[in-house]
Order: C-alpha cells, then structure tokens, then sequence
C-alpha cells in the first residue's frame, strides 16, 4: 500500500506542481485540475475505513503522502483533507465524497480563524471539544476574511453560515487531539521539503563554479550540506514515529516530538538551503522559496518547536527522573493494528 | 531521496518487551549499589564483575552463534539491552567493544580456530578486547597508519609500532590492530587486522591521564613483539575493508545519544514535577530529540536485521547524537541555577561536572563529527 500510495502521488505531484502552478496559487487562483486529479486517486479519503468510502490506508502508509506534499510544495489542502474526513470518521460519520474538506477547532458560533485553504474548500470538520462534538459544516454562505501565512498559502478567517451544519455526532476526543494531528501533519510536510531541499542544494553545490571549482569542493560546503541532510533525516525519522504511534491517546509524545524536531530542522535547513544558493536564491523568480518560506510557515503552525518542547518537557517533569526513561521508550513501543 | 528511506517506520517486534522487563529488573537490584557520579561514565564505567554478570545473564554476544556461546539474537534484542544498560548508566566498558565489535569481525572473517577460542570468552564477559586504529601521526587520517607486521620465514608475524589513544588497553587481554603487513603499500591497501595478545612480551601499554584526571585511553608499543601466525584476522591486506564493514554497527547504537543520559536524568529529578517554563522547554527539547534519535536508531537497527548496512544513515545518528549529548551539557549548565537547592541539585552539579569533562570526547572517538560530514556529504553526491 505504502509504495503504490508513494508512487501515485509523486509522480501526479512531479507532472502538476510546476512553478507556474505555485505562482498562480500564491496569486489566488485555486488548483481545480490537480485537486480533481487527487480525488479521482481516493487520497483526500484515504484514512478513512472502508465502510465509511475511504480507502482504510494507515497512518503509516500515508506518511508517504504527506511527505510528498511537502516536498512538492503542493498548493492544495490534501493533508488537511486527509486529517478532516478522518475526524469525521472517527465520529463515525460518512465524510463528503467531493470537497475539499478542510478541519477546524472551536465552536460554530464564533469566528475561526487561521482555517487553511477555508476560501476554497466546500466543507469544514469542526471539533468542539466543549461541547464534545464532531460536525460537518457547509462553507457555501460562510463569510471569509483572506488571510496568509509566511508562504502565501490562504489561512482565513471563517464564519460559518446559519443553518451550515450538515450533521454532527458526540465524540469524546480529546482537546488537543486535533492539533497534536495537525502538528504531526506539518512536521512530515517538513520532512518531505527538507528532503527537496537537500536534493536541490547538493546538485546545485556540484554545478555552481566559484574559484574555478564547483562550490561542493570546499569543506566548508559539504560541511553545511551535512548538517541539512542529518536535520533532515531526524525530521524524517521522527515523523515516522509520530504516523507509527497516529491515534488518539497515544501519540503525544511521539507527535509533539516530530513537531518540535522538525520545527528545529526546518529553521536550520532553510537558513542553510539559502547559505548553499547565495543570492540567486533569495530571489523571488527562484523557486526556492517555494519550499523555504513554507518551511518557515509550517514551522510556526500548529505550535513552535518552543511551545512542543515545553509542553513535553512538563510531562516528563511530571513523570521524574525515575519515569524519564519508560515514558521514552513507551513513546513507540506497540505497533499500532490500524491507523 | 533515497538516502533517506533507511529512516523507515520505527518498529521493534511485539515480542522483545519481556526481555526489556528482564533486563530493567536486573537493573534495578544492581542500580542502588552505584552511585550517579558512577553512573555518570556510561559506557566509560568499567567493572569486570558487572560484565560477567551480563554474561551469566546471556545478555552478551547475543547475535553469536549458540556454538561459540552466543545466542543467536536479532539486532533488536542486542539493542534493547544495550539502550537498558546505557539509560541506567550501567558500567559496561570493559566487555562493550569486544561484544559489539570484536565478536562480530571474528565470526565474520576469523578461522574456526580464532572463533573457538575467543568467542565463547568474550559471550562470558571474561575477555575484553580493544581496538588499535590511531597512532601518533594518524589521527583522522588512518590510511597513514605506519605500525607493521612483518611476516617472519616461519610464518609468525614481528609487530612494531605505537598506537594511541586506545580506549582501555591497559584493562584488556587483546587487541585487534589495523596494520600495514605490505611494508612497499599506501594509503588503504596493504593493511591488514591482526589480533594482538596484551601479555606478550615487547608490548608496552602506558596509560594517559585525560583532561579530568581519569585514565581510560593509553598509548601502546610494540618493540619487536612476535605473534603466531594465527594472529592475522581475515585476509591479509583487506584490513581497511574489514574495518569499515562494520561501521554501521558501530556508529548506529545507542551510545551514540545515551552517553549523558545519567545527566538528563539527574537533571529531570532536581528540577522536580513543576517546572517553570524555561526549565520545561529546556528538558521537552532534549526528550524531543531523544524520541527521535532512538527513532533513526530502531529504524537502522530495522535495516541491520534486514541484512541490508545502512552506514550513511548511521553516520546521520552519530553526528546528530553525540551534538545531542554535547546539548545536554548545555542545558545542564543553563538550568543549574535554577534548582531549588538540596541534595539532588548537589548530586546533578556533581554529575555535570563528569559529564562536561567527557563531552568533548564524544564527537571525537569513532569517526570525528568534521569526517562524518564528510561522509555525510560524500553520500548526497557531493565531493
């Protein structure tokens, strides 16, 4: 499963994703080609079980997916999607066949903000943790005040419609379960453009010429290069933990770490990914910014390196020195049977 | 980028717990007879008796064939054991680099002969082996090694030479050196492994005090010392070969983000259940990176059991880790002052100390951090 999901979404993301693609987003205009071509794949329903319509894949298996978002810099909500229609699932209700879907946390009531892509998505899952509820809500009517994030991507401002609610169930998820998920997400994103990021700084590091060799000659090169490819494994490796451990109740720890790793890892690689380009890369006609300023958006959403380690750092407190290590090696120590 | 897909879902088999419960209950019994600042040597604590009580145990050479006394373990068994011990701070120097080196290079390339005879000591914990890389003039640059064995008419071997830096020679029965046997070769070829008994006459070990005052790592010389024939390991002239083999192994570990872990733990305890927000920021962040380590570790230790040798992801490990627990120092020394006073804060500056005094250490043996990135960048394609 794992290698066909891998498969399918890298290849659409090689052919659909071009610069062009990203300049017309950033310019408003919404991907409708390539979020059709995602649905027609399932992948918007893809952690969703099979009796609800979706593909029942696990969290594991579509790692893969969101990390090849992120490293395409895909314009359009599919990790969001993909955690939205899970939500609803988890509630036991049938998500929406077309969408997008996109999740928030609160209550309908009041405004929401910081709704990713909320302009152009169809529906929103709403956890209202207060009132112990899960709802699909319709967005036709909502009133939406465009905002961005550091790399342009829409995070607006929502308030739903009267009368938006399409059906809603009681569900006992916890308060944060959506944002440790979400945080999660945004970690294997930086995983996937921390990766891209390596690739295109070592080949560009082998082409650029300056003192009359390639610029990947010299130590202090190489050195650098280093430090982003071992950034880049440890966001790897740490969202692979959080995907391992993805369900409710047992991946904080395993979660919060991946985002506050990946946080660092994106801070440090970018700022070298630049270092490696000079000045060609701090252009806006480059494309590496694509990836950079979406490293640094990611990295502040769904709470900062700062605000995982902290809240980690209380539970270990809490826990002491003699529970220190156990809650370490309980952070992934069973399999999950599904996701 | 496949480089990175040796970081795979990090998965240890449903099965190994009841060897860690085993193994923490040991733990244990053994953990109040050792106080922190003991503790706080990891895997530079040495105690003959504790290692021949891992062996009556069977917790060494676990990836051993049961005919030289091992147990024919996976990768994960001998990894859970090995994270147990160094979490605890256990005193494990003196049989760690016969079980997680030697062994293997002798059951991999030795004779029948060398398996009969040093494996079975070495499952016991009553043989300790070190390892002979660097000498005066070949630090980083180990090519350059210049210590030879020449082979004698009679097929015996005359070592000579000087090696350096060599963790615990003074406290092992042997060596396994990597010499140059051509005397006419260069650089990588022409050097072979040969296993060298402490005892014999003509080798001089001298012990050199480090920045601390402790001595863990000696200079050894070799005047005109005469080796059986049998002391060759492997082919001769394939020693850079052998050698490099098994760095996956060795760079992958747990030891490569558990040296301070005494530390961490010290710390945790004197800062006590409500720590205010710098403290928990301080201490999130290293479990962040922790989970994450043994993370890659498990993965790689995944790869070891597939067969496959992921020796790039493991130098991604040992870079990352050992600036981890240079990290961990760091943050010591940041919160310090911030414990309310009393015998754990006394204990934790007792131990930071130690800790601070080895860290420097840890990006230097096994491969320096600016020759992993070497690596490192060699394997992205770059050089």
């Amino acid at each position: 499963m794992r290698n066909l999901l891998q498969d399918s979404i890298e290849r659409l993301l090689a052919d659909a994703v071009t610069p062009d693609l990203l300049r017309a987003a950033e310019a408003g205009v919404w991907s409708a080609d390539l979020w059709a071509e995602i649905e027609a794949l399932g992948l918007p329903l893809a952690a969703v079980p099979e009796d609800l319509g979706g593909t029942g894949a696990s969290w594991t298996d579509i790692f893969v997916v969101i990390r090849a978002c992120g490293s395409a810099a895909a314009p359009v909500p599919l990790p969001e999607a993909i955690l939205a229609n899970s939500l609803l699932a988890t509630a036991g209700l049938k998500p929406p066949e077309s969408g997008p879907t996109v999740f928030a946390t609160g209550s309908a009531d009041a405004p929401l903000a910081d709704i990713p892509w909320g302009r152009h998505a169809r529906w929103l899952a709403l956890h209202d943790a207060s009132a112990g509820r899960i709802a699909l809500h319709s967005l036709s009517g909502a009133q939406i005040t465009a905002d961005f994030n550091v790399a342009g991507e829409p995070r607006d401002i929502i308030t739903l419609a009267s009368g938006s609610l399409v059906f809603d169930a009681a569900t006992s998820m916890a308060a944060d379960h959506v944002m440790l998920a979400a945080a999660m997400l945004r970690s294997a994103q930086m995983a996937g453009a921390l990766g891209r990021l390596t690739e295109l700084s070592a080949d560009y590091a082998n082409e650029r010429v300056q003192f009359g060799r390639p610029i990947g000659k010299f130590q202090a090169v190489q050195q650098q290069l280093a430090v982003l490819a071992t950034h880049t494994a440890s966001a790897v490796a740490a969202s692979e933990a959080a995907f391992l451990m993805a369900r409710p109740g047992a991946h904080f720890l395993t979660a919060a770490s991946a985002k506050a790793v990946s946080g660092e890892a994106a801070g440090k690689g970018a700022g070298i990914a630049h270092a490696v380009f000079g000045a060609i890369g701090f252009t806006h006609e480059h494309s590496l910014h694509f990836l950079t300023r979406r490293l640094w958006a990611w990295r502040a959403e769904y709470g900062s390196d700062a605000l995982w380690a902290e809240r980690l750092g209380q539970t270990i407190a809490a826990a002491g020195d003699d529970g220190l290590w156990p809650l370490v090696t309980g952070a992934f120590a069973e399999a999950p049977t599904h996701g | 980028m496949n480089l990175f897909d040796q970081f795979g879902p990090p998965v240890l088999p449903s099965d190994i717990e009841p060897l860690r419960t085993r193994v923490r209950a040991f733990l244990a019994d053994w953990s109040p007879t050792c106080p922190p600042e003991k503790r706080a040597l990891s895997w530079m604590g040495f105690d003959a008796d504790f290692s021949r009580s891992l062996g009556a145990m069977g917790w060494l050479g676990l990836s051993i064939p049961k005919q030289y006394g091992g147990h024919d373990a996976s990768p994960f068994e001998r990894f859970v054991v090995s994270e147990e011990l160094l979490a605890a701070g256990a005193p494990v120097t003196a049989h760690w680099i016969a079980d997680r080196q030697s062994a293997p290079l002798i059951l991999r390339h030795g004779t029948e002969a060398q398996k009969q005879r040093y494996l079975p000591p070495i499952c016991a914990g009553e043989m300790y082996f070190c390892i002979g890389m660097s000498e005066p003039a070949s630090g980083s640059d180990l090519a350059s090694v210049r210590t030879k064995a020449d082979r004698q008419p009679d097929g015996s071997w005359l070592l000579n030479g000087r090696k350096v830096w060599t963790t615990n020679a003074d406290r092992c029965h042997a060596m396994i050196a990597l010499v140059r046997t051509d005397p006419a070769s260069e650089r990588h070829a022409g050097l072979s492994q040969i296993i060298v008994d402490l005892t014999l006459p003509g080798v001089m070990v001298r012990p050199i005090k480090d920045l601390s005052g402790h001595e863990h790592f000696n200079e050894v010389t070799f005047d005109n010392v005469r080796l059986d024939a049998d002391a060759l390991i492997g082919v001769e002239g394939d020693g850079w070969a052998q050698a490099t083999s098994e760095l996956a192994f060795e760079r992958s570990g747990p030891e490569r983000f558990l040296s301070a872990m005494t530390l961490f733990s010290c710390l945790v305890g004197a800062i006590g259940p409500t720590p205010d927000a710098r403290q928990a920021m301080e201490i999130g962040r290293l479990a962040a990176w922790l989970i994450s380590l043994r993370s890659m570790s498990v993965s790689l230790t995944a790869q070891l059991a597939a067969g496959q040798d992921p020796v790039w992801g493991a130098s991604c490990v040992k870079d990352l880790g050992t600036g981890y627990e240079q990290d961990t120092v760091e943050v010591a020394v940041r919160l310090i002052d911030s414990l309310p006073p009393g015998e754990q804060k006394t204990t934790t500056r007792k131990v930071l100390a130690i800790t601070q005094s080895m860290a420097p250490s840890f990006s230097l043996r096994g491969g320096t951090r600016e020759i992993l990135r070497g690596i490192l960048a060699r394997g992205l394609g770059v050089r």
